[in-house]
């Protein structure tokens, strides 16, 4: 962890009226670092990840993502944003276009592509999920694993420094889980720096470097995947492990 | 009967005069329906605005035109604001009553459509760093407008029907032109004629209305 960081949160707070979700989280990941987040529902791993990005604005605390002050008003969040990929459980896909429509949409309007080129990219970005032929495709005709990897392309095509996945399989059938753990592992090896929110523990072993535990708004403990699933530290991370691998 | 109500001379020398007015009901319509729904779209996407500033003037503004009878909004922009030194003319008195009026209720229709829309929906889009407005453009309105399309038509049916209102004006609309027509000839043939022509122009538009309303009864169920 001797490389600069790409991300770097650092006492984070976040309260939604009365509540108090995050309590002060720090968070840095390197460049080409795959994080692992796990925790219970509930314990605040979405809302650390759309604080990241702003989706969420943090109550206090500061988050730099490649150099950029994302709290700072004075930053343009629009193109920061293309910096920071993020695919959410339950895909959301923009339902009135096309795979490719809804890859090319912010190349075009963000990134300032003419249409031909933010095809070109698109269909490659399609294509590195394995859907080059579903480009003509609206997300009703997709299977839930395939609208997934669409989303995918669509965050990847504006080539981002990071990528943030919540829970990007918990809402699929089982059947349907493999195909996209097959693409965030070649993104992985693509040197994708990625922070994960899942509950794929095989997935967790195989590619993460790292496996954060949080619990009630907190980081309870993090280390390496064999250390936090083999011999955690901690009783609460102890527990959480325990329940989730009786599943 | 036919000869009272429906009497062929008058239907030919009534005919050019009610065209002339079903004319300027099209082109009304053409004017304040847009007009209606680009009012709509602005008090819609405002509906967003969290902030008390927008938010306490925007209800306070929507709910007085729905409240308020277009007639009498259209009396008091022709008759009463001469008071003032205004002067809009029938046509400008018109369009600005369609506008407040019919935008109100396009608003109440198109904001019901964007909060249909799944919030995941902004998002996303907000993640790949569309801004707020183009978020609303390309992903949230397409959408929403979808989700209320019977809503949308049923309420344009209402505004075209309205226009008649331009009679009370001195708008040579259908109305209008029907009523002159009745009073040069004293007989009621060019108001069925009129009513006729109504008929005409609106029932493709009631017809494929209760199409779309029967399609997305299906979809619900
Ligand atoms: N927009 C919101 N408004 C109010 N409470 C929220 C909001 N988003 C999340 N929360 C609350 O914050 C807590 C953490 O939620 P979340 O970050 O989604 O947890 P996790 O992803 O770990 O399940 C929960 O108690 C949730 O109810
Ligand atoms: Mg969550």
């Amino acid at each position: 962890m001797s490389s600069k960081p790409i991300v770097e949160a650092r006492g984070i707070h976040k309260h939604f009226g009365a509540v108090h979700v995050l309590k002060g989280v720090d968070l840095r990941v390197a460049e080409r670092e795959l994080v692992f987040i796990i925790g219970p529902s509930g314990s605040g791993k979405s809302t650390l990840l759309r604080c990241l990005n702003r989706l969420e604005a943090p109550s206090s605390g500061s988050v730099v993502v490649d150099g950029i002050d994302m709290l700072d008003p004075k930053t343009d969040i629009n193109h920061a944003r293309q910096r920071i990929g993020m695919v959410f459980q339950s895909f959301n896909l923009y339902p009135h276009m096309t795979a490719l429509g809804n890859v090319t949409l912010a190349l075009r309007k963000v990134a300032g592509k003419s249409r031909t080129e933010a095809e070109a990219i698109g269909r490659a970005a399609l294509d590195r999920v394995g859907l080059a032929d579903r480009a003509e495709h609206t997300p009703g005709q997709l299977s839930g694993g395939q609208q997934q990897r669409v989303a995918i392309a669509r965050a990847i095509a504006l080539e981002p420094r990071v990528m943030l996945f919540d829970e990007p399989t918990s809402a699929l059938d089982p059947e349907l889980v493999g195909s996209v753990l097959e693409v965030m592992r070649s993104l992985r090896e693509s040197g994708m720096t990625m922070v994960v929110v899942s509950h794929e523990m095989g997935f967790a072993r195989a590619a993460a470097d790292r496996v954060v535990f949080m619990d009630h708004g907190q980081i309870v403990e993090q280390g390496a995947p064999a250390e936090i699933f083999e011999a955690p530290k901690e009783e609460r991370t102890r527990a959480f492990i325990g329940q989730i691998q009786r599943h | 009967m036919i000869e009272t109500f429906l009497n062929p001379a008058i239907i030919a020398a009534a005919w050019p005069i009610l065209l002339a007015g079903l004319w300027n009901t099209i082109l009304l319509s053409l004017v304040v329906v847009p007009l209606g729904l680009a009012g709509g779209t602005v008090l819609a996407l405002l509906a967003g605005v969290r902030h008390p500033l927008v938010r306490w003037p925007l209800m306070a503004w929507v709910d007085f035109f729905r409240a308020f009878p277009p007639l009498v909004l259209l009396i008091f922009l022709y008759a009463g604001l001469p008071f003032a030194g205004i002067e809009l003319g029938g046509f400008g008195c018109v369009a600005i009553a369609f506008f407040l009026n019919t935008g109100a209720y396009y608003g109440e229709i198109l904001r019901a459509g964007i909060e249909s829309v799944p919030a995941g929906q902004s998002e996303a889009a907000r993640s790949t760093g569309l801004s707020r407005l183009q978020t609303e453009l390309y992903i949230v309105l397409p959408q929403a407008v979808r989700n209320v399309l019977p809503d949308l038509m049923s309420n344009t049916l209402e505004v075209v029907k309205l226009t008649s209102l331009g009679s009370v004006v001195a708008m040579p609309e259908l109305l209008f032109q029907a009523r002159q027509a009745q009073s040069l000839t004293y007989n009621p043939t060019p108001i069925v004629l009129a009513a006729i022509v109504y008929f005409l122009l609106l029932w493709p538009l009631v017809r494929l209305l209760s199409r779309l309303e029967n399609r997305s009864l299906a979809t619900r169920g």
